[in-house]
């Protein structure tokens, strides 16, 4: 089995988020940039069907140089080949379409995304992909199983959850739950020497229009102070008069 | 050349983000000059709609789609916006639409924008405004395609009434619902979903232990609120993941989301900010939450949410 997993690199959930150049570009200045948290869970789910299955595991990633370090954290981790579209990531339409190339180039049998990016929280990029190569696609993965040509999945939804199966190719949108917080790897002295040797194909992008473009970014308006109130009688007064909440 | 609308409904009945998503699209079917068109699968009653702003419903009445597909439904979406002519496709961003407008999108060849907390800042070209980087920034994003599809944020704009008259139109899509097989579903259906609630109740690591959530329990049983918890908390398993809200767990964009012994740590803070009022019960003045929001108590939590139980009983039964 042949497994891609996408790789989206995203700043640290604790970046403070600012832009530039007249609030048209994100700043990346000071900004510690790591594997998508969900696309970290989906990696480690594939290195479980590497070890158990012998399945082979690649990571993709769409971007520029300064991706390479997130990419050699993920042959660290233990993928066995990375590879990079050359161009810088615009909208999540033209993503889908550089992924899609890779899929369809790479015969994989199985694509594991994430349900959503932390930066532009698109949740769009895996399920164009699945759409443009024809392949089945399941969104919001917190459990996968593959055996032979047959996936079992469990997806999360509002207010529980559904067993699901798929027949490969499949391409799954993944985040907590396909393993635990506790299963995540650290990648240790052995795997980073590893992923130094590790073939890195840095290929060059299909051409593709965007669909949609971002034009400026806006910070949320800073908020009036709390207002601290010392019995919970005032609290329902106020929820109640001030902000008819309940 | 209708604004196309999908209304989500569950058991024959429209969900209140089918009403707010009929709103929006009113407020734009009104910018462009057009009148809003809903899809409705399997859905309730049609004048329903109409109170919210929809001219016309088109009704799929078919029990291959009795169970959600997000390949089906995409596909009886796209069909219906071919048949109407539409330019804007609104969906919401429920699981089940954000898991199908993406391919909605492929199938129209659309732009998608999901997350949209507001009308469009022009229609032509359209530009919207959407929630980027998990709350702590907005985007103004243009689209460049014919027809566009937008995923409206849940709570951003507000279910507004427009009365009009809705004529239903009985729509008989082709379906195909694809590969992906429904083998069975899990759900407590008594109990209110993060996702549609209006009040969430959440409790952190000041808890203590799992124990101590017959308080929260109670809170929020009174209120009608859904419960949700900080990330330690689900880690540690004393509460189920599904709860688990912030930039890796669920989002929420409640109306009234109360806090009880949560630190307020930015990755807590930007799954929450898409909420309306924000309450802190907390004992330590300097916990950050108390920066994030709108009114708080410093206290204990274990003397503060019993009376606040009680007197909200008291209230409710006042104003009942
Ligand atoms: C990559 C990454 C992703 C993360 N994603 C998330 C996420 O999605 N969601 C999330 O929640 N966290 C997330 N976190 C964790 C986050 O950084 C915090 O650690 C977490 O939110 C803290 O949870 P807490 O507030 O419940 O616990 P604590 O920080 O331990 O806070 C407990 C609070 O309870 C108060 N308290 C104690 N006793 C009482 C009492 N008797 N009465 C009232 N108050 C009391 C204390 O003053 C304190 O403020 C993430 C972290 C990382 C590194
Ligand atoms: N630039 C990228 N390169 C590779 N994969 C990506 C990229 N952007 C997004 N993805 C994948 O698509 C998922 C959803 O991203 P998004 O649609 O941007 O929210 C991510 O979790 C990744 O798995």
């Amino acid at each position: 089995m042949k497994i891609l997993v996408c790789i989206s690199h995203v700043p640290d959930t604790t970046s403070k988020i600012n832009f530039t150049d007249g609030d048209t570009k994100f700043d990346t200045n000071g900004v510690q940039f790591v594997i998508n948290p969900n696309d970290e869970f989906g990696l480690t789910r594939a290195m479980w069907f590497k070890e158990k299955q012998g399945a082979s595991v690649h990571v993709a990633t769409v971007g520029g140089p300064e991706t390479e370090p997130t990419l050699r954290k993920a042959l660290a981790i233990g993928a066995d080949e990375a590879i990079r579209v050359n161009t810088p990531a615009t909208d999540g339409y033209s993503v889908a379409k550089q992924l899609a190339g890779v899929v369809k180039d790479g015969g994989y049998d199985l694509v594991i995304g994430g349900r959503e990016s932390i930066d532009y929280n698109g949740g769009m990029v895996p399920g164009m992909m699945a759409k443009l190569i024809g392949a089945n696609f399941i969104n919001t993965c917190i459990g996968l199983e593959i055996e032979g040509n047959q996936a079992t999945v469990v997806r999360e939804i509002d207010g529980g959850k559904e067993n699901l199966e798929a027949s490969l190719p499949l391409v799954i949108g993944g985040q907590k739950g396909l393993v635990q917080e506790s299963d995540l790897r650290i990648p240790n002295m052995r795997g980073i020497m590893q992923a130094r040797s590790k073939p890195l194909h840095v290929i060059e992008p299909v051409d593709v229009a965007a669909e949609t473009q971002a034009i400026r970014f806006e910070k949320p308006a800073p908020r009036g102070t709390v207002k601290l109130v010392d019995n919970v009688d005032d609290l329902i007064n106020l929820l109640h008069n001030e902000a008819k909440v309940i | 050349m209708s604004v196309l609308v999908y209304t989500e409904s569950e058991g024959g009945k429209f969900k209140k983000i089918a009403h707010e998503v009929v709103a929006y699209g009113h407020g734009i079917a009104e910018m462009m000059g057009t009148t809003v068109t809903a899809i409705a699968i399997n859905g309730g009653d049609a004048s329903e709609l109409g109170t919210y702003g929809a001219s016309k419903v088109l009704e799929v009445k078919n029990g291959d789609l009795e169970k959600f597909s997000a390949e089906g439904y995409a596909d009886v979406v796209a069909q219906a916006a071919k048949a109407e002519g539409s330019s804007v496709v609104i969906l919401t961003s429920s699981a089940n639409s954000k898991f199908m407008a993406p391919l909605v999108a492929i199938n129209l060849e659309a732009g998608y924008v999901p997350n949209v907390t507001q009308l469009p800042e022009s229609t032509s070209p359209l530009k919207v405004k959407h929630n980027v980087f998990t709350n702590k920034a907005f985007s103004v994003t243009e689209f460049m395609t014919e027809v566009k599809v937008i995923g409206l944020g849940k709570n951003t704009y507000g279910v507004k009434e427009n009365p009009t008259s809705a004529t239903a139109e009985s729509f008989s899509p082709s379906v195909d619902t694809g590969g992906v097989k429904i083998l069975s579903v899990d759900k407590a259906t008594d109990k209110v979903t993060i996702a549609d609630a209006e009040i969430v109740v959440s409790g952190g690591r000041g808890l203590k232990g799992p124990e101590n959530w017959g308080m929260i329990e109670d809170l929020a049983e009174t209120l009608g609120a859904a419960i949700a918890c900080s990330k330690p908390v689900s880690d540690m398993g004393w509460r189920p993941h599904s709860e688990h809200v912030g930039q890796t767990g669920k989002p929420v964009a409640a109306n009234l989301y109360i806090a009880i012994g949560i630190s307020g740590a930015i990755q807590h803070l930007a799954g929450i900010n898409g909420s309306k009022v924000k309450v802190v019960i907390n004992n330590d003045p300097e916990a950050p939450f108390f920066k994030a929001a709108d009114y708080g108590i410093v206290g204990d939590a274990f003397e503060v949410v019993p009376q606040f139980t009680q007197k909200l009983k008291e209230f409710k039964a006042q104003n009942a």
